[in-house]
C-alpha cells in the first residue's frame, strides 16, 4: 500500500531537545520562591509511628514546613499511601520537610525525632505462609483483591520449598478444559519448580516533582508514562477538580510500568505547596528511587506440563506464589497464565495463585508483568520436552503457535489476529536456525556454544479512547495527543494515522502533547503495549470526523453532495471537477465562521470529560475533528515476538557472551520502523537483564534492602549486550486496526529472556536452572557438580 | 577571577547568572551564609562552553550541582549522583568526567564542555547530535546528553572507531531503555560524516 506516513520514519519533535540538553524533565524546572522537600523514610521494614517531634527542625533557619500523613489524603491498606504512620518497608516515606535549600532540608531531617514501634515483618512470601509466619501488614498477609490472613500447614510449606507439587491452599484459581485428560494424552509430562526475581524498574530519571498553586489551579511538573490518563487520578489524589489541575510531563526519563498513572509522590509537592504557600520541588535520589520507584512482582512457583507424542502442549498446571511487596499489586500470576494459554494453546489448563504481601519495595507492573516471568520458565521447558520427544525446538514451537483462530485465558476468548508461525519461520530463516542449532553444545576450549529461541506475548491494544485533531486557517493540521511521552515516540507516531487519512504533509502538522494546557484528549494508559493499536484507532476516528466535516463544508460552499468530495494535496475537491475545491486553510476559515460542531462550539456527548475540556479550550480556533473510538474489536489484541540467540558460555568462569541476537515482531503493520527497532532492541536488553543479571535482595534478619544502587542491581550496560542486535517484523495487517497495527513493547523482553535462557540450557546439554537471573555462580556450581548454595525456592540469594 | 573585573561587578554578575540559572535567589542566599572561615575562595570564574562564568561555589560543591542549579545548564543530568550511570558526563579539557563526582573547585582554570556547548556558533548541531536524531538513538532521553558527550570525546581521540571501540568508549554510560544499538549506530554514522567533511572537532 502506498502510504505517506504509516511505515515510514520521521523526526519526532521532542528528540532535538534530548540531544541538545534543552529537553526539560520535571527536575529541570525552577520557579521563583521555590523551596525543596526531602523525605524522611522508614529505617524499619514495618513499624508504627508513635510520635513525631519536629520542633527543633522547624526552628532551624531556612526550614519552611513539614508534611506528615495527617496532612494528606487517607488511604486504606494496601493502597499506596503518600505518607504513612505505618511504614511497611524500609524506605517508606513517613514525612517530608521543606527548606530554602536541600542541604537545610536534609539537615532538618536529622533533627526530627520519629518514635517508631517495630512491628513484625517478612521479606520472603513463603515465610509469611508458614504456620507462625509474620504478616507484612496489620490487616493481613495475602491480597487476593482483599486483605486477609492465610497460613499453610508446615507440611505444605516443606513440600513447596523443596520444589514438590504444592499442596497449600491457593486463594485464586482459574481453569479450562479437562486437565486430567490432557495429562493422560501426554507422552511426556514435566514438573518443575521455579523462582523469578522481582527486581526494580530503576528508570534513569529519579521521579522528581515540582508543584505550585496559581489562581486556584495546582501546577504539577512530573514524570509519567501517560499524559491525559493521569489527570483524573492525580486530581482525585490532590482533592481538586480536573479543571483545576495543570499537568506537565513533556518528558519522562523512563517508566517501564512504574509511572503508568498518578503515583503517591507525584501528589506530594502539591499538598506541601498548598500547606506552606510556596512552590515545592521534591527531588528523589537514586537510592529513594529504589524505594518509591517500584519493582516487578517476584514468582516462586511450580508447573506441570504435558506434551503429546507429536509435541502438542496438552495440559498445563501452574501454581504461583506472588511476592506483591507491601501494597496493591498482583495481576502478574493471572497474566502469566494468560500468556501460557495463548502461546501454546494447551487443551486444558489450571492456574492457582497465592498473592502474598512482603515488607519489601512496593511492586507494580513492570514490562510484561507476568508474561515475561513465565516466558523465562515455560520456554526452557519447551526445549526439555522437545529433547525428550526428539523434536527440534523451533518445530516444537511452530506446532503450538497461535494463529488467528487462537483463544486465550480462562474464558478461551478470541483474538484479533496472530501469525506466530510466520514469525518463527521468518526469524529462523534470517537467523539460519537449522545450521546454528547444530552448533549447540560444541566445545572450543573452555567455551561451549548455546543456541536458543524464545517467544513473548502481551495483550497489546485497547479501545474506547478519544482522538482530537484540528485544522487551522493557516492550513496547519494540529494533532492533539493525550498520549504520554515515555520514550517510545508513540505520542507522535500514532497521530500519523490522522495525517495519513487526511493526506497532510508532516511539515504541515503541529503536535500538541505533554501539557494539559495544550488541550489534549482523553487517552489510554501508556502501558500494556496498547498505545499503537489504541491511538492509531482514536486518531483515525478523529480524522474521519474532520474529513466528513470538510466534505460537508465544501459541498455547502461549492454545491453538490458531500459524497462527491475527496481530499488530496491538502485540498478538498469535487471528484467530478477537481478544479472545484477549497484548500485546507479555506475550509478551516469557513469552519470558524460556521461555528457549532465545525469549530468545537459543540461536540459529541460520548467523549470523555478530559476531551470535552480540550475541545472547549480550542473552540473557534479552526475545524475540529473529535470522536470516541467505537470501531469494532473482535477480541484480545496480541503482541507477539520471537527472539533468537547464539551465545558462548565459558564453563570456567560461568560467564557468557551473546554472539548474535535477532528479534522478530509480530505486531501487525509496522507504523514506525525506527521506533519498533528501538522497542525490540531495548526489549532484548531488558530480557538479557532478567535472564542473567538483575538482582533484588533483602536481608531476612533485618528487612534491609541490599539492592539500592545500579552496581548492586546490575541493569545491563553496553558490555553486557551484543555489539549489535538484528530485528525484523512479519508486517501482516491486523483487521481490527485502521492502519493494521498492534503494539509490541513488552513481549520483546520476554522472548529475549527466554532465548538467552534456552541458549544457556542448550550449552549445558539441556539443564534447566528454573530461576532468574542465571548468574555465573549458578553455572559454575552446576558445572562443577557441587549443587547450588540455596534451596530450590529460596529468594534473597546471591 | 579576571583582573580587569572589579569585585562589585563580579558579585553583580554572579547574582545575575544565578537568577538566570535554575536556582532561586533563596538558594543563593542560603549558600552564601554557611561560608566556612578560612576555606577556599567562593567566588570563582569557570570556563564553561567557552564562556567565562562567574559563580559562587561552596567548597564541597560538585560540578554537576554548579552546572545544573547555578548556571542553568540542566542538560547535564543526575541519574545517580554517585558515579554509577554517566548521565552527567561532561568534558574537562577534552576528557570525559562524571560531573557528579568532581568538585567544581577542581575545574578552575580548565575548560568544561557540556552538552549545551556542542552546537556551533550558528546553532548547527554537532554531527553526533545530528546522527543521534537520524538513528532515533534516544528513547526516554535522560541518558542522552551523557551519551552525546562521551561519543564526542571518543571521536576526538579516534575519528574512525570500530563498533567494538565505540562500545567500550561509551560503556560508562548506562541506558535503562536499552538504546545501546541505536547510540552505537549514531556514533558510527557521525564518525563517517565527520571524516567525509574532514571535521574532527
Amino acid at each position: 500500500m502506498n502510504r505517506m506516513h504509516i511505515g515510514k520514519d520521521f523526526i519526532p519533535p521532542d528528540i532535538h531537545g534530548k540531544v541538545t540538553g534543552k529537553a526539560k524533565y520535571a527536575e529541570d524546572y525552577a520557579v521563583d520562591g521555590m523551596v525543596y522537600a526531602r523525605l524522611y523514610t522508614s529505617p524499619m521494614p514495618h513499624a508504627r509511628v508513635k510520635n513525631i517531634d519536629a520542633e527543633a527542625a522547624l526552628a532551624m533557619e531556612g526550614v519552611v514546613g513539614i508534611l506528615t500523613a495527617d496532612d494528606v489524603y487517607p488511604t486504606e491498606a494496601p493502597a499506596p499511601a503518600l505518607l504513612t504512620n505505618e511504614p511497611v518497608y524500609v524506605g517508606d516515606p513517613i514525612l517530608a520537610v521543606a527548606a530554602v535549600d536541600e542541604k537545610t532540608a536534609e539537615d532538618a531531617l536529622k533533627k526530627i525525632r520519629v518514635d517508631l514501634e517495630p512491628l513484625p515483618f517478612v521479606v520472603d512470601p513463603v515465610d509469611s505462609l508458614r504456620p507462625k509466619g509474620a504478616s507484612a501488614r496489620l490487616e493481613g498477609n495475602i491480597y487476593p483483591r482483599e486483605m486477609r490472613e492465610m497460613r499453610w500447614a508446615g507440611s505444605d510449606v516443606e513440600r513447596f520449598v523443596s520444589g514438590q507439587e504444592p499442596t497449600g491452599p491457593a486463594p485464586t484459581e482459574w481453569s479450562y478444559g479437562d486437565l486430567e485428560a490432557g495429562f493422560d494424552n501426554a507422552e511426556v509430562v514435566l514438573e518443575e519448580s521455579f523462582v523469578t526475581t522481582g527486581y526494580a524498574h530503576m528508570s534513569m530519571e529519579p521521579r522528581s516533582v515540582l508543584s505550585y498553586w496559581q489562581n486556584g489551579k495546582c501546577h504539577v511538573y512530573g514524570s509519567t508514562q501517560s499524559q491525559s490518563f493521569v489527570v483524573p487520578f492525580l486530581a482525585r489524589m490532590l482533592g481538586i477538580e480536573q479543571k483545576d489541575l495543570v499537568f506537565i510531563a513533556e518528558y519522562c526519563g523512563g517508566g517501564f510500568g512504574s509511572k503508568i498513572s498518578a503515583y503517591p509522590v507525584l501528589a506530594l509537592p502539591g499538598y506541601f505547596s498548598r500547606k506552606i504557600g510556596r512552590p515545592v520541588m521534591l527531588r528523589i535520589t537514586r537510592e529513594e528511587e529504589y524505594y518509591v520507584g517500584s519493582a516487578r512482582v517476584g514468582f516462586q512457583g511450580w508447573i506441570k506440563a504435558g506434551f503429546t507424542k507429536t509435541g502438542r502442549v496438552s495440559a498445563v498446571d501452574l501454581y504461583i506464589v506472588q511476592d506483591l511487596g507491601p501494597k496493591q499489586a498482583g495481576g502478574d500470576a493471572s497474566s502469566a497464565g494468560g500468556a501460557v494459554s495463548i502461546l501454546y494453546q494447551p487443551d486444558a489448563m489450571r492456574l492457582r495463585d497465592v498473592p502474598v504481601l512482603t515488607n519489601t519495595t512496593p511492586r507494580g507492573p513492570q514490562r510484561g508483568p507476568g508474561q515475561n516471568q513465565i516466558a523465562a520458565v515455560f520456554e526452557p521447558m519447551m526445549d526439555k520436552a522437545a529433547q525428550a520427544l526428539g523434536l527440534d525446538p523451533l518445530d516444537m514451537r511452530r506446532l503450538n503457535a497461535p494463529d488467528s483462530s487462537a483463544t486465550l485465558n480462562a474464558n478461551q476468548g478470541p483474538i484479533t489476529s496472530a501469525y506466530m508461525e510466520e514469525a518463527l519461520l521468518k526469524g529462523a530463516e534470517l537467523f539460519n536456525w537449522s545450521e546454528r542449532i547444530k552448533r549447540a553444545g560444541q566445545r572450543n576450549g573452555s567455551k561451549v556454544t548455546g543456541v536458543g529461541v524464545g517467544q513473548g506475548y502481551h495483550s497489546a491494544g485497547a479501545s474506547g479512547y478519544d482522538g482530537l485533531v484540528r485544522l487551522t486557517p493557516d492550513g496547519k493540521l494540529h494533532l492533539h495527543s493525550g498520549v504520554g511521552n515515555l520514550g517510545t515516540y508513540s505520542y507522535a507516531s500514532t497521530t500519523r494515522a490522522a495525517a495519513e487519512l487526511l493526506k497532510v504533509n508532516w511539515d504541515n502538522c503541529v503536535l500538541h502533547y505533554g501539557n494539559t494546557e495544550e488541550h489534549l484528549p482523553w487517552s489510554s494508559y501508556q502501558a500494556g503495549s496498547n498505545t499503537t493499536f489504541t491511538h492509531t484507532r482514536a486518531n483515525h476516528v478523529a480524522a474521519e470526523d474532520l474529513l466528513n466535516k470538510m466534505k460537508r463544508i465544501a459541498a455547502e460552499a461549492l454545491g453538490g453532495d458531500p459524497g462527491n468530495y475527496d481530499v488530496a494535496d491538502e485540498r478538498v475537491f469535487d471528484t467530478r471537477n477537481a478544479a472545484r475545491g477549497l484548500t485546507y486553510a479555506e475550509v478551516a476559515a469557513r469552519a470558524v465562521s460556521l461555528g457549532g460542531e465545525y469549530s468545537g462550539e459543540s461536540y459529541p456527548e460520548d467523549i470523555h470529560e478530559v476531551t470535552q475540556r480540550a475541545v472547549q479550550g480550542l473552540a473557534g480556533s479552526g475545524l475540529i475533528g473529535v470522536g470516541k473510538d467505537k470501531l469494532p474489536v473482535r477480541g484480545t489484541v496480541p503482541g507477539l515476538t520471537v527472539g533468537f540467540a547464539e551465545i558462548e558460555l565459558d564453563l570456567e568462569t560461568g560467564k557468557h557472551e551473546i554472539i548474535d541476537f535477532l528479534a522478530v515482531a509480530e505486531c501487525g503493520t509496522v507504523v514506525h520502523p525506527q521506533g519498533l527497532a528501538g522497542q525490540l532492541r531495548g526489549g532484548a536488553v531488558w530480557g538479557i537483564g532478567m535472564a542473567s543479571l538483575e538482582r533484588h535482595v533483602y536481608d531476612p534478619q533485618n528487612g534491609l534492602p541490599a539492592s539500592v544502587g545500579y552496581y548492586q542491581t546490575k541493569p545491563p550496560s553496553y558490555l553486557d549486550v551484543p555489539t549489535s542486535t538484528e530485528w525484523t517484523a512479519v508486517d501482516i495487517a491486523d483487521p481490527d486496526n485502521p492502519v493494521g497495527a498492534r503494539g509490541v513493547g513488552e513481549p520483546a523482553m520476554g522472548s529475549a529472556t527466554a532465548a538467552i535462557l534456552c541458549a544457556l540450557s542448550s550449552a549445558l546439554g539441556g539443564h534447566l536452572f528454573n530461576r532468574t537471573p542465571v548468574t555465573p555462580d549458578l553455572i559454575v556450581n552446576h558445572v562443577s557438580g557441587q549443587g547450588q548454595s540455596f534451596d530450590p525456592m529460596a529468594i534473597n540469594s546471591f | 577571577m579576571t583582573s580587569n573585573l572589579s569585585r562589585r561587578r563580579f558579585i553583580k554578575s554572579v547574582i545575575a547568572s544565578s537568577a538566570a540559572g535554575a536556582s532561586s535567589a533563596a538558594w543563593y542566599s542560603a549558600s552564601a551564609e554557611d561560608r566556612p572561615a578560612g576555606s577556599v575562595e567562593r567566588l570563582v570564574t569557570l570556563n564553561i562552553n567557552g564562556r567565562k562564568r562567574p559563580v559562587d561555589v561552596m567548597p564541597q560543591e560538585t560540578l554537576a550541582h554548579t552546572l545544573r542549579y547555578k548556571l542553568g545548564l540542566t542538560g547535564t543530568k543526575l541519574g545517580c549522583n554517585r558515579g554509577e550511570c554517566g548521565a552527567c558526563t561532561v568534558l574537562v579539557d577534552s576528557v570525559t568526567h562524571y560531573a557528579c563526582s568532581m568538585l567544581t573547585h577542581s575545574v578552575r582554570g580548565r575548560a568544561v564542555t557540556t552538552v549545551e556547548g556542542l552546537q556551533d556558533s550558528s546553532g548547527a548541531l554537532h554531527p553526533v547530535q545530528q546522527a543521534f536524531i537520524d538513528e532515533l538513538a534516544p528513547q526516554c532521553g535522560y541518558c542522552t546528553p551523557g551519551q552525546v558527550v562521551a561519543a564526542v570525546a571518543l571521536l576526538r581521540d579516534n575519528p574512525n572507531p570500530t563498533r567494538e571501540e565505540a562500545r567500550q568508549a561509551l560503556s560508562g554510560n548506562l541506558c535503562r531503555c536499552g538504546a545501546y544499538d541505536h547510540y552505537l549506530n549514531g556514533v558510527l554514522t557521525a564518525a563517517k560524516r565527520m571524516r567525509s567533511m574532514g571535521q574532527i572537532a
